[in-house]
């Protein structure tokens, strides 16, 4: 039974191996090839071919680098200003905090993803656009925790017993209060790219994501929903892809808050 | 009284916001509107004609108060592409919007009740367990995964739905399922963890006590008490219901608000998206305000309280 356990810690590396290890592979998922047009899984080659006969499954292992790529940066960069701002914000408090914390609350107050589509739509179309809105929209869950948990740890013992010494705020949040921020902001980042997968597939979707012919999850089920009828695994194939990374990480990121024991 | 005062004026606080922040952002992005209309290869003289007649050569200041004004009037100018006011766009669409929303808060509800009473009322039992996965899967596939597969099985292989397009009932159960099973999962979460705090309190033991069957108990005593928090949240997550309705609306073809927002990105029509933007936002806020004061409406205790 130990082995589903490690289940999704196994299926997010293999994903991650495949985005690193790409150059290894020599995937062609530009290169037509009209004999082979909608070809089920199986025939000719392991996961079909699309539309205009292009391999479907080294069309899915480079959308996995588009997935993984947006995922991860606006997670990095979410989670660094997030935590710049939110621990600043508290630390300081004042009219500064007032002021972050009413702008948080403007952003909010809308949904995520729909904030994400209309920024996106307006910006263009675009991997870049993707990765600005989706950051835009995406800080503000960091800086609202690290926030909080920032006002919770200002009175402490040891980081009062840290200023008393005459250490400096600086020296006081990098060594005694930014260590105990990592365990919640784990976390969180964690189901972030989960939630930022899924965000990225939905406005490739809707075409706003990588442009043609580079490919995306979202972009490969928008095209693929055109041939439902006579070749399904277009859809179905980057559907299970996108299904098992974000199931994955959402169970690694149950047991990591079981494991370090945060309590939200 | 003062608190609905309170709450309609954040109302237009925030809608004031939204209009300013998308009016600027779109003037500051770069790309520009002439370009899209006429193409990069027009003369310089088209160019400008267009621009003067657009108002775009005015200082910014100055668009954004006739931009304002015109909001205050109902005017969100024409649309790039078809000419038309885009007012007019967006009321068009609206019918099937509303329908389609209405459609999945009732899939939404219908779902979730029986499935969230399902699990509190055997909690920590293997049904339970199951329900929850069921809940937990729903929320974890994204709509443009969910619809093509309905698509798939229902109106490919079985024939029984059409495929796409709005034209009469049978083609709104589909993008009506599709939209309302993630509310469903979110809401049957919701309404199995309210259960199982009202289960706990004082005036469930008492019903018990008077002998009144579990059944009874649950319908009465429990379920209506345990609806509350589901009315806050139907109002949330109606901002998820029609950032859904985007993606659902682009899946099934349906021509609603969604769909022409969709459209306005595609086709770079900046007024049209400024003005679908608008909407939905007020519609959004629009519809917390009332949930809020329904709310305290419904509720005698939180009235006492305030």
């Amino acid at each position: 039974m130990k082995i589903f356990r490690y289940l999704p810690f196994l299926i997010l590396l293999f994903w991650i191996l495949v985005v690193l290890l790409q150059p290894l592979f020599s995937l062609q998922p530009n290169d037509i090839n009209l004999q082979q047009i909608l070809a089920v899984p199986g025939d000719a080659s392991w996961l079909g071919e699309d539309d205009l006969g292009r391999s479907v499954s080294d069309r899915l292992l480079s959308g996995a680098q588009v997935s993984l790529f947006v995922a991860f940066s606006v997670m990095l960069v979410t989670l660094l200003v997030g935590t710049i701002i939110g621990v600043s914000s508290a630390w300081l408090g004042g009219w500064l905090d007032q002021l972050i914390m009413r702008i948080t609350d403007i952003i909010l107050a809308f949904p995520g993803i729909l904030l994400a589509i209309a920024l996106a739509g307006l910006l263009g179309p675009g991997v870049g656009n993707v990765v600005l809105a989706l950051s835009i929209v995406g800080w503000v869950g960091f800086a609202r925790l690290a926030r909080g948990q920032t006002l919770l740890l200002k009175n402490r013992d040891h980081i009062i017993a840290a200023r008393s010494l005459g250490t400096s705020s600086y020296q006081i949040i990098l060594r005694h209060l930014l260590p105990l921020l990592v365990a919640p902001l784990i976390i969180e980042a964690t189901f972030a790219v989960a939630g930022l997968i899924i965000a990225e597939a939905g406005l490739s979707f809707l075409g706003l994501g990588v442009q043609a012919p580079s490919s995306s999850w979202g972009s490969m089920i928008r095209d693929g929903s055109r041939y439902l009828l006579v070749a399904p695994h277009l859809v179905m194939i980057p559907a299970i892809a996108l299904f098992s990374v974000v199931m994955a990480i959402n169970l690694l990121g149950d047991q990591l808050r079981d494991h370090l024991d945060v309590r939200s | 009284m003062q608190i609905l005062f309170i709450r309609i004026f954040s109302a237009f606080v925030v809608m004031f916001g939204v209009s300013v922040i998308v009016f600027f952002f779109i003037h500051v992005i770069p790309g520009d509107p002439v370009e899209v209309i006429l193409g990069e290869t027009a003369r310089l003289s088209d160019r400008e004609a267009l621009r003067e007649a657009l108002g775009l050569n005015q200082p910014l200041m100055s668009q954004w108060l006739s931009y304002m004004s015109g909001l205050l009037q109902g005017d969100l100018g024409n649309s790039l592409y078809s000419r038309q006011p885009v007012t007019t766009l967006i009321l068009q669409r609206l019918p099937a919007s509303a329908e389609l929303a209405l459609a999945a808060v009732i899939v939404g509800i219908v779902l979730a009740v029986p499935f969230g009473m399902w699990a509190a009322m055997h909690k920590g039992k293997l049904w339970d367990m199951a329900s929850s996965s069921f809940m937990l899967l729903g929320i974890a596939i994204p709509n443009f995964v969910f619809g093509p597969v309905l698509v798939l099985i229902f109106s490919l292989w079985l024939g029984w739905f059409p495929v796409s397009g709005r034209d009469g009932f049978l083609s709104l159960v589909l993008p009506a399922i599709t939209l309302g099973t993630v509310m469903a999962a979110i809401l049957a979460r919701m309404l199995r963890s309210s259960l199982l705090e009202v289960m706990s309190e004082d005036y469930i033991r008492s019903a018990y006590a008077r002998g009144f069957s579990p059944i009874r108990v649950m319908f009465r005593h429990a379920l209506r008490n345990a609806m509350l928090p589901m009315i806050t949240l139907l109002g949330l997550q109606l901002g998820g219901l029609l950032a859904g309705a985007v993606i659902t609306e682009t899946v099934f073809d349906w021509p609603g608000i969604g769909r022409l927002t969709v459209e306005a990105i595609q086709r770079r029509d900046y007024p049209l998206l400024q003005g679908c933007i608008l909407f939905i936002s007020a519609v959004y806020v629009v519809v917390n305000m009332i949930t809020d004061i329904i709310y305290q409406l419904i509720d005698p205790r939180i009235r006492c309280a305030a």
